[in-house]
């Protein structure tokens, strides 16, 4: 992984209740950079976030707000995030419920900013 | 394309049960050498009958031919085969809207898109049909039954009557795609309403698809910020979804506040839409 992948991912993690943080490929699915805790599905994670975030855009798009430039899947167990960058890649973080939401955010806009 | 064609021939006569005729049958439709690509087509099925794909090729010929009785048995037959397929439902969707039968291409095309909600062509002949039939009715209808039907849907729009953005930012849809109350408006206040239901159904399916496979238990909401607005989708029962639409100077914590709100309401109207 380039020094410059794995500064912006290291910012992430270092979020208290961040189980992972990844960049993915957003046309495929398919992981470019992880920083991943034991027991975290990347593939799995790669790929659902890049379908998900294309099914968002769609209905945004229909919804005339534009490209989703920050997504927030929140579940009873988990908090999944996805920032899109700049030439199609993805930024995306797992975490615990109760991670500092904001501060996550943060850090993948900030990560999405570095890597474009 | 000359190419490809001329290769997928000689794979075609090497093997005849190759499925590759249903490529080379698509590539011949596509251009317009209609009388060849039966042939493949039919060439092709000899070898495999049960390929529900061949046959809805097939239909598609026929319907370029000009053939449509013919075109509707053999798509009837795929969804004997295969009751969720795509291309027969557009097919039969399509034929449907052309016999002027609105109410039959609507169940098509409902069904296309129950099997691919991402597919575009289904959403804006859905659209087509919809406001096909609605023109109908419009036309039909006596000044007193167009009254009564504006009422009603004038109760629809008003599940949400009294909550903030009730009449533009609020939107209850089925698991369909359907919508059930409320509206969405647009730039220049276009009612965007249908086309973003079609379109959240699928996108709510992959959110409780990413929550359950990621091991996030039940999704409970999402939201998205786009560049014009913020999107707030969350599951008031396990049949519907809520959605709300707010510029970007609204803050998530607002978004949910109100989502609470709206979620209760959303189902104390179904209940009572229950008998």
């Amino acid at each position: 992984m380039s020094t410059a992948f794995r500064q912006a991912l290291d910012g992430i993690t270092r979020v208290r209740g961040v189980r992972g943080a990844m960049l993915v490929a957003g046309e495929d699915g398919l992981i470019v950079a992880e920083s991943l805790m034991e027991g975290v599905r990347g593939n799995a994670v790669a790929a659902l976030a890049a379908s998900l975030q294309k099914r968002f855009r769609q209905a945004m798009e229909a919804a005339a707000v534009g490209n989703p430039h920050f997504l927030h899947l929140q579940g009873g167990g988990g908090t999944l995030m996805i920032v899109p960058a700049p030439d199609g890649i993805l930024v995306v973080a797992v975490g615990t419920p109760d991670m500092n939401v904001g501060l996550v955010r943060l850090e993948m806009l900030r990560a999405a900013e570095s890597i474009s | 394309m000359a190419s490809d064609i001329k290769a997928m021939s000689a794979e075609l006569a090497r093997d005849p049960g190759s499925v590759v005729f249903l490529e080379l049958g698509e590539a011949l439709r596509r251009r317009g050498q209609l009388e060849a690509a039966t042939s493949v087509v039919l060439g092709g099925l000899e070898h495999h009958l049960e390929l529900v794909e061949g046959h809805d090729l097939y239909a598609r010929l026929l319907v370029d031919a000009g053939d449509y009785r013919r075109a509707q048995q053999v798509w009837g037959g795929v969804l004997e085969r295969s009751p969720r397929h795509l291309g027969a439902h557009k097919g039969l969707g399509f034929l449907a809207f052309r016999d002027g039968d609105l109410e039959t291409a609507l169940e098509h095309l409902e069904s296309a898109l129950a099997a691919d909600p991402t597919d575009e062509s289904v959403v804006r002949g859905l659209q087509t049909v919809r406001d096909a039939a609605a023109e109908a009715q419009a036309e039909v209808e006596t000044a007193a039954e167009t009254e009564a039907a504006t009422e009603e849907l004038a109760g629809e729009e008003h599940i949400f009557a009294g909550l903030e953005g009730a009449e533009h930012g609020l939107l209850l849809v089925d698991d369909r795609g359907r919508v059930l109350g409320g509206r969405l408006l647009g730039v220049r206040d276009v009612d965007v309403s249908d086309a973003v239901a079609a379109f959240l159904a699928g996108a709510a399916q992959e959110a409780e698809r990413t929550a359950r496979m990621l091991g996030l238990g039940d999704w409970q909401w999402l939201v998205a910020e786009g560049p014009e607005g913020n999107v707030y989708v969350t599951p008031p029962t396990a049949e519907t979804l809520l959605l709300i639409l707010r510029d970007r100077s609204v803050p998530s914590g607002r978004l949910a506040m109100l989502a609470e709100r709206a979620g209760d309401v959303a189902r104390q109207w179904l209940e009572g839409q229950q008998l």
